[in-house]
């Protein structure tokens, strides 16, 4: 498992985040990422975030080591 | 250290007058490390971060050389201690500076100067022989609630806009010549100044043990008749909020709950005011004393009408970077307006914490706090009265 941190200054809420880790991250009203267990930074199971932190088109996703 | 006789420890320091000049002691940087732990000095935003912690960060690599910044930038409209400070005491914040860049192999020592604060003393004391050896430099900068968020701050030493960045960004706190910024608030610099010359047990004889030494107050009402008297005020740490408003002459019958911390703060009601304006006293209202502000509202004054006036301000200060407080504060704003509590919450929780600074956050916090302290009031505003 690893945390999922995102750069708000970056994030345009394209939606590629929350299509591939659906369960975890839901879109907001405005369509941006929101972790459904209500934390800042959620844990995520590391293969699948590194895949959505690849699939970010404005690289607004980092992995928290 | 000094041999001189040390001054009373009373709670006017770094507004004594005169205060302490000429030159000051050099520990290297374990020495001033061990100081400020012992003295137990804390910075001035809302979490109260060890003074301490913040150089142990940069003692870990003591190779790199590190370009001190003093914030004097005072965004909070209802602050007004680094004006004061730097206007009576500009040495005590240069003597801090330059003691934390000298112990850190200080590169370059900066002190940032927001468009209220006056630069002309600060520059005077500046050009003082006894600070040839490491010149500061004092800027004033274009002004703005976040622009003294500490990596806005960076950016705009450097030219760049005075835009937040990311906290993980590894450039968030690194200058445009990649040497690290220590950022410390110009009055936290200026008990640097006293800590080094009178000593740490000097320093620790006001306040209480848990949050020693005194800080700088912005006491004001919204309106004269409140208090009559409304300025900066230092207090011995830990005093009652009471007895901090009554320096400024304040009449606490006409008080229907103070404004602690400013616009990212938090109410204290009336029946409430007797609590210490210390971390742990003002803890379960959701305030810190923060930058050190109290704003009385006066009984005749509708909370919900400053509380919407506040927040229509905030959400137009965003630094226009991060989606959901780009979209979430006006649309805060607009349910505070309109007194609709169960939308104010909602957007209170979808605002905080998803931003790079903590604008979102503070926002949150005054509204979460309005809607708890003056529940009544707002239940009041939907069936359309105002109960004042």
């Amino acid at each position: 498992m690893t945390r999922l941190h995102v750069d708000w200054t970056r994030c345009d809420g394209h939606g590629a985040c929350t299509e591939l880790l659906a369960g975890i991250l839901e879109q907001d009203e405005w369509g941006y990422p929101r972790p459904l267990s209500g934390e800042r930074e959620p844990q995520v199971e590391a293969r699948s975030a590194r895949r959505a932190v690849a699939a970010c088109p404005l690289m607004a996703l980092s992995l928290v080591e | 250290m000094t041999t001189t006789a040390l001054p009373a420890a009373t709670a006017e320091r770094l507004l004594a007058n005169p205060v302490p000049d000429g030159p000051i002691g050099r520990p290297d940087r374990r020495q001033l490390a061990a100081l400020l732990a012992e003295a137990g000095l804390t910075g001035r935003g809302g979490a109260g971060f060890p003074t301490a912690r913040k150089l142990g960060v940069l003692l870990a690599r003591p190779g790199d050389r590190v370009v001190v910044v003093g914030n004097a930038m005072e965004g909070e409209p209802l602050s007004h201690k680094d004006a004061v400070l730097l206007q009576s005491a500009p040495g005590l914040v240069l003597d801090g500076l330059q003691v934390v860049a000298r112990a850190l192999g200080g590169a370059r020592a900066i002190l940032a100067l927001g468009p209220q604060v006056p630069p002309g003393p600060a520059r005077l004391a500046a050009a003082a022989p006894h600070r040839a050896d490491l010149p500061v430099e004092v800027r004033t900068l274009a002004g703005g609630f976040v622009a003294g968020q500490e990596t806005a701050l960076v950016r705009a030493l450097d030219g760049g806009p005075p835009l937040p960045r990311d906290r993980r960004d590894p450039m968030a706190r690194r200058g445009a010549d990649r040497l690290p910024r220590l950022v410390l608030n110009a009055e936290t610099l200026a008990h640097v100044a006293l800590l080094v010359r009178y000593g740490a047990g000097w320093w620790r004889a006001t306040g209480t043990p848990d949050d020693p030494g005194t800080m700088l107050v912005t006491v004001s009402g919204s309106r004269s008749s409140v208090v009559p008297r409304p300025g900066v005020v230092e207090t011995e740490r830990g005093a009652s909020i009471t007895a901090v408003l009554a320096r400024a002459g304040t009449d606490l019958a006409q008080v229907r709950a103070v404004l602690v911390g400013g616009y990212h703060g938090a109410w204290v009601p009336a029946s409430a005011l007797d609590l210490p304006l210390s971390r742990a006293g003002l803890a379960p209202w959701g305030a810190t004393p923060g930058a050190g502000v109290l704003h009385a509202l006066a009984r005749e004054d509708c909370p919900l009408e400053a509380v919407a006036r506040i927040t229509a301000y905030l959400a137009g200060e965003g630094a226009g970077q991060c989606g959901p407080c780009v979209n979430g504060l006006p649309a805060l704003a607009r349910a505070v307006g309109a007194a609709n509590a169960g939308r104010a919450a909602e957007l209170a929780s979808l605002v905080d914490g998803r931003g790079a600074c903590a604008h979102p956050d503070g926002t949150a916090r005054l509204v979460r706090s309005t809607l708890h302290v003056f529940a009544d009031h707002v239940r009041a505003h939907a069936e359309g009265r105002c109960p004042r």
